[in-house]
């Protein structure tokens, strides 16, 4: 292979509401290997950043959530098939960043894009193994259905930065609700590379919004943001995650805490990051002639 | 007010219930003193003093919650699910037989109409322990996960506009799920519960498997940031839902919350509109409108705004308010002065704000707190009435052209407990319902309740589900819901 040829590096910036902007800050902040050697200059995203995130996660939510499941499942599907054809890019970026060797890092992004298939199936299936009808002891019919919780604010885990982001993101998705993510902030890279699988995988523009930064610092501005609905803490720093579940009860907010440490992602994710963001609706109807 | 037929008085007999001058904690099967000073609960119907009874102080919550762990760890966890079913059934039945006995008690102590006491409160707490019962050894078919584990003990608080009902939404899937219990009543209504406890007796329950420690909201803070507790469970106002989810933040807790509502019931002009209106009664004066799930916003379609308006307002007029011991009480007692206080105090406010306020021609009982039926007309989104929970029998009346202004409006809230619906025609009820942000939503019905049926909030009404296999996941480990 020729090595005189000057590779053409990526700019790694934000993704939000389907497009992919600086920080407003024109903050920017260095990211390296795991050794130390330079990546690249990552976009550090600011409280003005997260808003407008939020905003466009909000205006996303009524087409996401009003998607049939059908349809869901399939864009899910779309994403793991754009993944694929990604998959030495996020090799490296993960290998980098995380310092894993070769096929460890193959594992991991292989075990990713297998995520996504599981939870594009999960779909058209939440309804009937989270909702049915209830025998009420009257002439009603009653039925009860899972339901999007609106729009998540998740904190991604520190360390795994595909496999882990995967996991904390699909189920959010999954279920119908729309995400600002906030990424590992040592690292963000494989993030912004999936950003930009997502925004050519049929992910509509504001479903997903990733934000690269500190989660210590933009946390607590979601946390308390009237119009996040869930906050997904998995990625907190460590000492700061009560302060956010204590910003977060302001509004009610629906609140997954952090593991006391980070877990095995590869492990089976069962329903347990599906349901938090799920609220249930019972509909009551008399029967009569 | 002269109407032309009268009801003659049918006061049911208070004789078949027992109130002794003073009550204890119940704490490890036993009735013991509480520490702090006793409070008085009050007939909110007459103000007359039905009891002294015992405050507890932090120290005795915390021999509650010790009791609950050594029942939990020694008893209760380990004991074989299909006996825990059993006690519960005892439990069921020993409330069906002494229905009548809980009914008039609760009428006395919340001042509820005894019509309502016995058909809806009394019967749906036996349904609770009735369902629960059969859970206790079928929990591996909950859908909730492989072999589901207790959190422990929980700790609850619990409201006064249903007393015995709320500790039976509480206490029945957190026994059939394997945890033990420290429960704490409204300070305005312990009576029924401190009944219960006799119940628990009765059915040879072991010690420290129930435990009810009585209070205001020392008490309560005290049971929720007891460091030994698993599981929060709450249901009351969104400002103190916000306070123990703020209190609980950083600890291992389970936490379910089931806070306030302001629900809009909607009604279409294809709607049959007598049904409707008995809808809308049911929704807003049921229990004097102490319900957290009211239909307090009443969404009318433009065009049948007069004739839905003047039909409710005949209807309201044949409601009877009074005696909540006699059978034909429609509308009871608010049941405390400081909650009239604030009804008051928001329906001044709606006139102040340019609402309309309707009453019917009404009379008072002298003694006691009362507030009639009310009806705000003209009512603007931007209203306090339209935005804060009354907790009363004051109905908000807005308005609405097309199914997305009504949609519009309706979600237009903090909350998302309830909702209604009124229409002829299904394609409608269904696509309303699905736009609704609300946890329930009674079509063509409203205030329908049932054990089988997961209730609970959207948004800041809280979160969590109570009844159903959903309701079960709050009180075990791991569970997937």
């Amino acid at each position: 292979m020729s090595t005189d040829r000057l590779a053409v590096r990526k700019t790694y910036k934000l993704y939000v509401n389907g497009a992919f902007p600086r920080s407003e800050s024109g903050r920017i902040y260095e990211v390296t290997d795991a050794k130390g050697a330079f990546l690249a200059n990552a976009a550090w995203a600011s409280r003005k950043d997260a808003r407008d995130a939020v905003v466009a996660a909000r205006a996303a939510s009524a087409k996401w959530s009003g998607a049939t499941a059908y349809n869901r499942g399939q864009v899910l599907y779309r994403v793991a098939e754009v993944m694929e054809g990604r998959h030495a890019q996020f090799c490296d970026e993960v290998a980098a960043g995380e310092g894993l060797s070769s096929s460890k890092a193959r594992a991991a992004v292989d075990a990713a894009i297998d995520r996504w298939v599981w939870y594009a199936g999960w779909t058209d299936k939440l309804g009937a193994v989270l909702g049915g009808s209830n025998p009420v002891a009257g002439p009603y019919f009653d039925f009860s259905v899972p339901e999007p919780t609106g729009v998540v604010a998740i904190l991604a885990p520190q360390r795994s930065s595909l496999l882990g982001l995967v996991s904390v993101l699909a189920p959010v998705l999954a279920g119908g609700s729309t995400a600002v993510v906030v990424t590992s902030k040592a690292r963000p890279l494989p993030a912004v590379t999936l950003g930009e699988v997502l925004a050519t995988s049929d992910v509509p523009g504001g479903v997903v919004n990733v934000l690269t930064g500190d989660a210590g610092e933009i946390g607590p501005w979601l946390a308390e943001h009237d119009d996040v609905d869930g906050i997904d803490l998995t990625g907190a720093p460590a000492g700061q995650a009560m302060e956010l579940e204590r910003l977060a009860a302001g509004g009610i907010k629906r609140v997954v805490r952090p593991p006391a440490e980070e877990p095995d992602w590869s492990a089976d994710p069962g329903l347990s990051r599906l349901t938090p963001f799920l609220e249930t609706k019972t509909v009551w109807h008399p029967m009569g002639l | 007010m002269t109407r032309l037929f009268e009801y003659a008085p049918a006061p049911e007999s208070r004789s078949i219930v027992d109130v002794a001058p003073s009550y204890g904690l119940f704490v490890d099967g036993e009735f013991v003193d509480g520490s702090g000073a006793p409070f008085k609960t009050i007939n909110p119907a007459t103000e007359e003093v039905l009891s002294e009874v015992a405050t507890g102080t932090a120290e005795d919550v915390d021999r509650a919650v010790r009791a609950a762990r050594r029942a939990f760890t020694r008893l209760w966890g380990p004991m074989r699910p299909a006996d825990r079913g059993k006690y519960l059934f005892r439990i069921a039945r020993l409330l069906q037989e002494r229905a009548r006995e809980f009914a008039v008690l609760e009428s006395l102590d919340n001042g509820k109409p005894i019509r309502e006491s016995r058909d809806v409160d009394v019967p749906l707490a036996a349904a609770h322990f009735l369902y629960h019962a059969g859970w206790a050894d079928k929990l591996d078919w909950a859908g909730l996960g492989p072999g589901p584990k207790p959190l422990g003990v929980a700790g609850q608080v619990i409201p006064w506009n249903f007393p015995l009902l709320m500790l039976a939404w509480k206490v029945a899937p957190a026994l059939a799920t394997g945890n033990t219990v420290v429960l704490k009543p409204a300070e305005t209504t312990p009576l029924t519960a401190l009944l219960f406890a006799e119940v628990c007796r009765q059915a040879d329950l072991p010690p420290g498997v129930v435990n009810i420690v009585t209070g205001a909201g020392d008490t309560g803070r005290a049971v929720v940031g007891h460091a030994d507790v698993d599981k929060v469970a709450f249901t009351g106002s969104t400002e103190v839902g916000r306070s123990i989810a703020r209190a609980v933040a950083g600890t291992r807790k389970k936490l379910t919350l089931e806070l306030g509502g302001k629900a809009a019931n909607i009604v279409f002009d294809d709607a049959p509109i007598d049904q409707a209106v008995e809808g809308i009664v049911q929704g807003i004066f049921f229990n004097q409108g102490h319900v957290c799930c009211a239909g307090s916003r009443l969404l009318v379609q433009e065009n049948v705004h007069d004739e839905v308006i003047a039909s409710l307002q005949r209807r309201i007029g044949t409601l009877r308010l009074g005696d909540p011991l006699d059978k034909n009480t429609d509308i009871g007692a608010i049941n405390s002065h400081l909650q009239l206080e604030r009804i008051r105090q928001l329906a001044d406010i709606g006139e102040a704000e340019g609402a309309n306020r309707w009453q019917p021609a009404c009379d008072l009982p002298e003694r006691g707190f009362w507030f009639p039926p009310t009806v705000f007309t003209d009512v603007s989104p931007a209203h306090r009435i339209a935005r804060d929970e009354v907790f009363g029998p004051v109905l908000s009346v807005l308005t609405f052209r097309t199914p997305d202004e009504a949609v519009a409006k309706a979600n237009n809230t903090t909350y998302g407990l309830s909702a209604g619906i009124w229409t002829e025609k299904g394609s409608r009820i269904l696509a309303i319902a699905d736009r609704l942000r609300a946890g329930v939503v009674w079509a063509n019905c409203f205030n329908e309740f049932d054990p089988t049926s997961p209730f609970g909030g959207y948004k800041q009404s809280g979160y969590g589900r109570e009844g159903g296999r959903h309701g079960l996941a709050a009180y075990l480990k791991g569970a997937t819901e």
